[in-house]
């Protein structure tokens, strides 16, 4: 039994597709068996919710008079990127607003910086643009300072070139000083540990070897209709696999982009992590079509079945030493404490696992009431590509 | 007895006043402050809790208001913005007296829970979205 993406569309379109959430198929299944609910099942949604520090903006301002070919700016005191053509900017969530003490008085709070942008941006809220430039002959003005907000510009486009890490490493600190990361605060001698994926929901665990999410993909990026533009930076899909294909590490990652004026702001979220820097926490939903059994089958999968590795960020981390401390199951990370070592450890996340739920309802209504439809891939991700680290050579200067 | 949980602000004025004694002496009233604060303009916070029988906390609570100090009845000291909490589960470690937890393990939301609060500003490091902030 295989459907095509044509005939689940029409069904869609039609008002007949039926939907399910990645946690509702895996009762589902359960109940209907495999071969009964393929035939049943059109789509299945999955979703993820966290912090992608891989992400930001295009933006282009309208013309100002005199013209103005903007060589460097600051939106809210935040650097934007001006190396692009004239009125463009671009810019990245983890930038940190000018004169931010950064880490000097260790660990610096990081209060506002890119992500913070975006989420004002989105929520609509007025922001200031401070621009400069050497002026030209068709562009002489040579400074700005003006307020805008998401609808005065011509084009805001969020261009994410890694979201939606599949699997992702469990951060603890063994060391006996409290350390500060981007998995959050990790207190000495492994008092806490820290995961970070919606798991059984997370999209490139339901389709780990990528058989549906690929370059063309159309997807839900916080409420705004996107797609798949390319692999992520870091796709790395030869890692261990689990019994089931799914990795047990950080593994496939996606580019995405979509229109920021259609996002809704409670998916779109600036976040300061302590003593590390700014980020931005995203909200993604991407539909799964089942095409046939196996699809189906490799959506079925469930917390327990999922490996996260532990990974020590004062040492083995920093270090690159490869050392894994142990790997346990998003069921095990769920229930607040695991055993590691010899010691108990209480787990939470920094991924939210409500609102992947929530995004992943969402997206279902949007499919029910066909108003999202799917798109074939024109591009599968690489399926053996691993990946490289950096030597240092050269001569030091 | 009952236990209140309150939150004062005394303006410059009425900084120098005894006024946690006279809870105390005249009022009968148990006392756990859990943070105070002057700052540089001499304006003062106070975040404590209260034991006492309900008469003795009315009359209080009238004492309070004859002076020029900004009384909150509940936590005020922490406040935890529902809507900025996105339910990552991020502090619930942070938090030695488990003021904010999962409260559902299907959904994983998490919830604060103002009367557990001890104001020890753990959460306010440790939640990457600014949910928890103080009000001093
Ligand atoms: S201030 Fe301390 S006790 Fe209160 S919610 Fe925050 S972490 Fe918990
Ligand atoms: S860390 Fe912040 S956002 Fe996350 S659950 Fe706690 S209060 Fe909410």
């Amino acid at each position: 039994m295989t459907k095509t993406y044509a005939e689940i569309n029409e069904k869609i379109a039609s008002g007949k597709a039926v939907v399910l959430t990645a946690e509702e198929v895996i009762a589902y299944v359960d109940k209907h068996g495999l071969e009964n609910a393929a035939r049943e099942v059109d789509v299945v949604t999955t979703a993820t919710f966290g912090p992608m520090c891989s992400s930001g903006c295009f933006l282009n301002f309208g013309h100002s008079t005199p013209k103005m070919r903007i060589s460097e700016a600051w939106i809210n005191d935040v650097m934007a990127y001006c190396g692009i053509a004239a009125v463009d900017v671009y810019i990245g969530a983890t930038q940190l607003r000018h004169n931010d003490p950064a880490n000097m008085y260790h660990p610096g709070e990081f209060r506002y910086g890119g992500g913070h942008v975006i989420e004002d941006l989105v929520a609509g809220k007025k922001v200031q643009l401070f621009g400069l430039s050497y002026g030209t002959d068709d562009y002489p003005r040579r400074e700005i300072r003006t307020m805008f907000d998401i609808n005065d510009l011509n084009q805001a486009i969020m261009v994410n070139p890694r979201n939606c890490y599949q699997n992702y490493n469990v951060g603890v600190n063994v060391s006996d000083k409290r350390i500060y990361t981007y998995l959050g605060i990790l207190r000495a001698k492994m008092r806490n540990m820290t995961y970070c994926s919606a798991g059984q929901l997370a999209p490139l665990l339901n389709d780990p070897y990528y058989a549906t999410i690929g370059v063309g993909t159309s997807v839900w990026l916080a409420g705004a209709r996107g797609i798949v533009y390319a692999q992520g930076t870091q796709h790395c899909s030869l890692v261990e696999r689990g019994d089931n294909g799914v990795p047990v590490e950080g593994a496939g990652t996606l580019a995405l982009t979509a229109d920021m004026k259609e996002m809704r702001p409670e998916f779109v979220r600036g976040a300061s992590f302590r003593g590390y820097g700014v980020s931005l926490a995203l909200g993604v939903g991407i539909p799964i079509p089942i095409l046939n059994p196996e699809i189906l089958r490799r959506t079925t999968v469930r917390d327990r079945d999922i490996q996260a590795s532990v990974i020590d960020y004062s040492t083995d981390y920093p270090e690159k030493t490869g050392k894994v401390l142990g790997r346990f199951t998003y069921e095990e990370l769920r229930s607040g404490t695991v055993e590691l070592m010899g010691k108990k450890v209480p787990v939470t996340s920094l991924s939210s696992y409500s609102k992947a739920l929530k995004i992943c309802n969402l997206l279902k209504s949007e499919i029910e009431d066909g108003h999202f439809l799917l798109s074939e891939p024109s591009q599968r991700l690489p399926l053996n590509q691993g990946m490289k680290s950096l030597t240092i050579t050269g001569a030091a200067r | 007895m009952i236990t209140k949980k309150i939150y004062l602000y005394f303006p410059k004025s009425e900084t120098e006043k005894p006024i946690v004694y006279q809870l105390v002496k005249d009022y009968n009233l148990i006392v756990n402050i859990f943070r105070a604060k002057v700052t540089p303009e001499e304006e003062g916070y106070l975040s404590l809790e209260v034991t006492g029988n309900q008469e003795d906390i009315t009359r209080a609570f009238a004492f309070l208001g004859t002076f020029d100090v900004v009384i909150h009845a509940g936590n005020k000291g922490v406040h935890w913005d529902e809507n900025r909490c996105v339910h990552c589960g991020a502090c619930v470690v942070h938090c030695p007296p488990g003021a904010l937890t999962i409260v559902d393990q299907g959904t994983r939301t998490v919830t604060f829970n103002e009367d557990r609060c001890i104001e020890c500003l753990a959460c306010i490091a440790a939640c990457p979205f600014g949910a928890c902030s103080s009000a001093f």
